[in-house]
C-alpha cells in the first residue's frame, strides 16, 4: 500500500468527523455548567449528579436494563437453538423456508415488527408490561444472535462433534462439552448484541410496552419534546459508553476466538 | 481366519440418494487383528468405516460387533474407537484432557482417569506435554494424541481413517512401525482405510481392496500381490503388465497361451480350457529382458522407451512392436543394468511368473 494522500486522510477525516463529531458534542455538552443546552458556560458535572436524583429517568433505566438483560438471555437462547438446528440437523424439510424467515426481521421495519406484536398481545389479550417488552425486544434479538452463531458454527469441524460421540459422549453431551464451548465466543457476541438492540430501541418498545415499564430511550424522547435539558446529555452519554463498552468487548470476543480456531 | 470374527458386516449396502456406497458388502475382521481396506478415492471405504462407528446406518444387511447386532446401538455406545483423518482434537482443551475425554465420559473416577492418561502419554511417547494446547504441537505430535485418545478406552478395533495423510514422508514410515508396534503390543484390532498401497501392505496383516462399493478381493498383502482376484486389484496394487490371449493346449499343469498381437507363445502354470480367453499378469520385477542378438529367435520383442534409476531398482519402459507397453523393473543390486534408451530387446517371463485371470 502506498502512503496515505492528503485527500484520502482528509476523506477518512470528514468520514468520521461525519459519524462522531455530534456524539462527540453531546458529550461535551453533558459536562456544560449552563442550563442552556447550546452555550457553553464552564465544565461541571452537575448534571450528573442531578441526573441520579431525578427518579423517573433512574427508574426507567433500570427498566431498560432489566428488559434488555433479561431479553438479551431469552435471545441468545432461542437463536442458539435455531442456528444449531439450521447447521446440524442436515436437509430436514422446509430448512431453506425457516433459514430465510430467520433472517426477516433484520430487514424488517421496526414499525410493522412492533405493531405486528402490538396486535398479537391485544389479540391475545396480554396485558402490556415489563414482560411483553422482553418478549417483544427478545423475538428481534434472536435473529441476530441466530446469524452470529449459525456463521461459527458453520466453520466448526463437524468431525469434533462425531469425535466426542465416538468417544463415548451422548449427542447431548457432545454438544455441551465440545460444540458450545467452541462456540461459546460468538454466543457471547450474539448476547452482547441482542442487549445493545434492547437498550437503543425505541419503536418496539413503544407499541409494546404498557404503563410503569417505560424505558430509557422512549422517557428521553418523551421529555426531549418538552425542551432538552443537560440531563439528557448526560444519561445519552453513560448509554453511548455503555453501549462502547459492549461492543468492544464483543469484538475481543470474536478476535479471540478467531486466533483460537487456527 | 483361525480367529473369532470380532466384526462381520452382513450383505450391507449403503447409497445416498442414487449413488450405492457400500453395495452388497459381506467380510469379517478378527479379534486383534490389523486389517486394511485399500481403495481409491469414491470407492465406499470411509462409508464403510463411518457403518463401523455408527455415524451411518445401513439401508440393508447387517453389522455385528462381537455377536451383537448394532443396527439400533448408536455411536456412543460401541466398543469401537475411531481416528479421525483431521484428527478432530478439541481445540479448546489441553493434551491431557483430549486423551482423558472419553474416560470422562465413561464416569471413571479421576485419579484412575489421570494415570490412565500418564500411561497413555507413556505409551505414545508423549510425556510431559499433557498442558500444551494442539495447536502448540507438531503434525506428528497431534497425531500421536488423536491416537492415544482412540486407545483410552481400550476398545476392541481402532478405526484409523488415513491416518497417515498428513504426515511427511519421512515421518510418515517411522510411524507406520510404530503403529505395528503398538498393535501388536496392545493386541487391539486395528482397522485401517487408505488408498495408499503401500501403506497397507506395510502394515496390515490381510487387506480388503474396495472398487466401487465392493470388497473384491481380501487377503495377506502377499496373496493379493501374487494371485490378484481381478485386473483392478493387479493394477492397483504395485504395477503390472498385462497381456491377452487364447489358451492353445494344456500339458503337464501348465498352459500355452499364445498373446493377442505379438503372437509369441507363453507359458503359466495354469490348467485352463484351450481356447479360452485370459490375460495373464505379470509383474515388472519378474519380466526378464535381454538385448537382442538373434531377431529370429525372439518374437515378444520392443525397444526401451525410458530407462530410469531409482535407487533401489532400476525401472524401464518397452514398447512392443505391437506398440503395446511393458514395465521392466529390476533391483539394483543385481549385476546387469539395464538396457539404455532406443536399445532393441526381447523380452520374456517364466511360467510361475505369469498370474493367468479370465479375460
Amino acid at each position: 500500500m502506498s502512503k496515505p494522500s492528503f485527500v484520502r486522510r482528509a476523506a477518512l477525516l470528514f468520514g468520521f468527523a461525519f459519524l462522531y463529531a455530534p456524539i462527540a458534542l453531546l458529550a461535551l455538552y453533558s459536562f456544560n455548567a449552563s442550563r442552556l443546552v447550546t452555550v457553553w458556560g464552564g465544565f461541571s458535572t452537575r448534571w450528573y449528579v442531578s441526573l441520579f436524583e431525578n427518579e423517573q429517568l433512574i427508574a426507567s433505566a433500570w427498566m431498560s436494563l432489566r428488559v434488555a438483560f433479561v431479553s438479551a438471555l431469552l435471545a441468545t437462547v432461542v437463536g442458539t437453538c435455531a442456528a444449531i438446528a439450521l447447521t446440524r440437523f442436515g436437509r430436514f424439510r422446509g430448512r431453506l423456508a425457516f433459514s430465510s424467515m430467520i433472517y426477516a426481521p433484520l430487514v424488517m421495519p421496526e414499525v410493522i415488527t412492533g405493531l405486528s406484536l402490538l396486535l398479537l398481545f391485544v389479540a391475545l389479550d396480554i396485558p402490556r408490561g415489563f414482560w411483553t417488552v422482553v418478549v417483544a425486544h427478545a423475538t428481534l434479538g434472536m435473529c441476530f444472535v441466530a446469524v452470529v452463531v449459525h456463521a461459527r458454527l458453520i466453520t466448526l469441524d463437524r468431525s469434533l462433534e462425531e469425535a466426542a460421540m465416538d468417544l463415548g459422549a451422548t449427542p447431548g453431551r457432545a454438544l455441551l462439552s465440545v460444540t458450545l464451548p467452541l462456540a461459546a465466543p460468538s454466543i457471547l457476541a450474539g448476547y452482547g448484541l441482542a442487549f445493545i438492540l434492547s437498550i437503543d430501541d425505541l419503536v418496539i418498545a413503544s407499541f409494546t410496552s404498557g404503563p410503569g415499564s417505560t424505558t430509557l430511550p422512549m422517557r428521553i424522547y418523551s421529555q426531549v419534546r418538552l425542551g432538552v435539558t443537560p440531563e439528557i446529555n448526560a444519561i445519552s452519554t453513560i448509554l453511548i459508553a455503555m453501549v462502547a463498552l459492549v461492543l468492544v468487548a464483543g469484538l475481543a470476543l470474536g478476535l479471540t476466538g478467531r486466533g483460537r480456531r487456527a | 481366519m483361525s480367529r473369532a470374527p470380532l466384526i462381520v458386516f452382513e450383505n450391507v449396502t449403503k447409497r445416498y440418494g442414487a449413488v450405492t456406497a457400500v453395495d452388497d458388502v459381506s467380510f469379517e475382521i478378527g479379534a486383534g487383528e490389523f486389517f486394511a481396506l485399500l481403495g481409491p478415492s469414491g470407492c465406499g471405504k470411509t462409508t464403510l468405516m463411518r457403518l463401523i462407528a455408527g455415524f451411518e446406518t445401513p439401508d440393508s444387511g447387517r453389522i455385528l460387533i462381537d455377536g451383537q447386532d448394532m443396527a439400533h446401538m448408536p455411536p456412543h455406545a460401541r466398543p469401537v474407537n475411531m481416528m479421525f483423518q483431521s484428527y478432530a482434537l478439541f481445540p479448546h482443551m489441553n493434551v491431557a484432557r483430549n486423551i482423558g475425554f472419553g474416560l470422562v465420559q465413561a464416569g471413571l473416577p479421576k485419579v484412575m482417569i489421570e494415570a490412565r492418561v500418564r500411561e497413555l502419554l507413556r505409551l505414545v511417547q508423549l510425556d510431559g506435554l499433557g498442558a500444551r494446547r494442539p495447536d502448540q504441537l507438531s503434525g506428528g505430535q497431534r497425531q500421536r494424541v488423536a491416537l492415544a485418545r482412540a486407545l483410552a478406552r481400550k476398545p476392541r478395533l481402532v478405526l484409523l481413517d488415513e491416518p497417515l495423510a498428513a504426515l511427511d514422508r519421512k515421518l510418515r514410515e517411522e510411524t507406520q512401525f510404530e503403529l505395528m508396534r503398538l498393535q501388536r503390543e496392545l493386541g487391539t484390532a486395528f482397522m485401517l482405510v487408505t488408498h495408499d498401497q503401500d501403506e497397507a501392505m506395510v502394515m496390515a496383516e490381510r487387506i480388503g481392496v474396495m472398487q466401487a462399493g465392493r470388497i473384491v478381493q481380501a487377503g495377506s498383502p502377499r496373496a493379493i500381490y501374487e494371485e490378484p482376484a481381478t485386473r483392478f486389484v493387479a493394477g492397483f496394487i504395485g504395477e503390472a503388465n498385462f497381456f491377452e490371449g487364447v489358451i492353445e493346449r494344456v500339458e503337464g499343469g501348465r498352459c500355452f497361451v499364445r498373446l493377442n498381437g505379438s503372437g509369441a507363445l507363453a507359458q503359466a502354470l495354469f490348467v485352463g480350457a484351450p481356447s479360452a480367453s485370459v490375460t495373464l499378469v505379470v509383474r515388472p520385477e519378474r519380466m526378464l529382458l535381454e538385448l537382442m542378438h538373434d531377431e529370429s529367435a525372439a518374437n515378444l520383442t520392443g525397444v526401451v522407451l525410458d530407462s530410469a534409476y531409482r535407487g533401489d531398482r532400476e525401472v524401464a519402459q518397452v514398447r512392443l512392436a505391437d506398440g503395446s507397453m511393458v514395465r521392466v523393473a529390476r533391483f539394483a543390486a543385481e549385476a546387469a543394468m539395464l538396457p539404455e534408451r532406443g536399445a532393441q530387446v526381447r523380452l520374456s517371463f517364466a511360467p510361475e511368473a505369469a498370474w493367468v485371470l479370465p479375460a
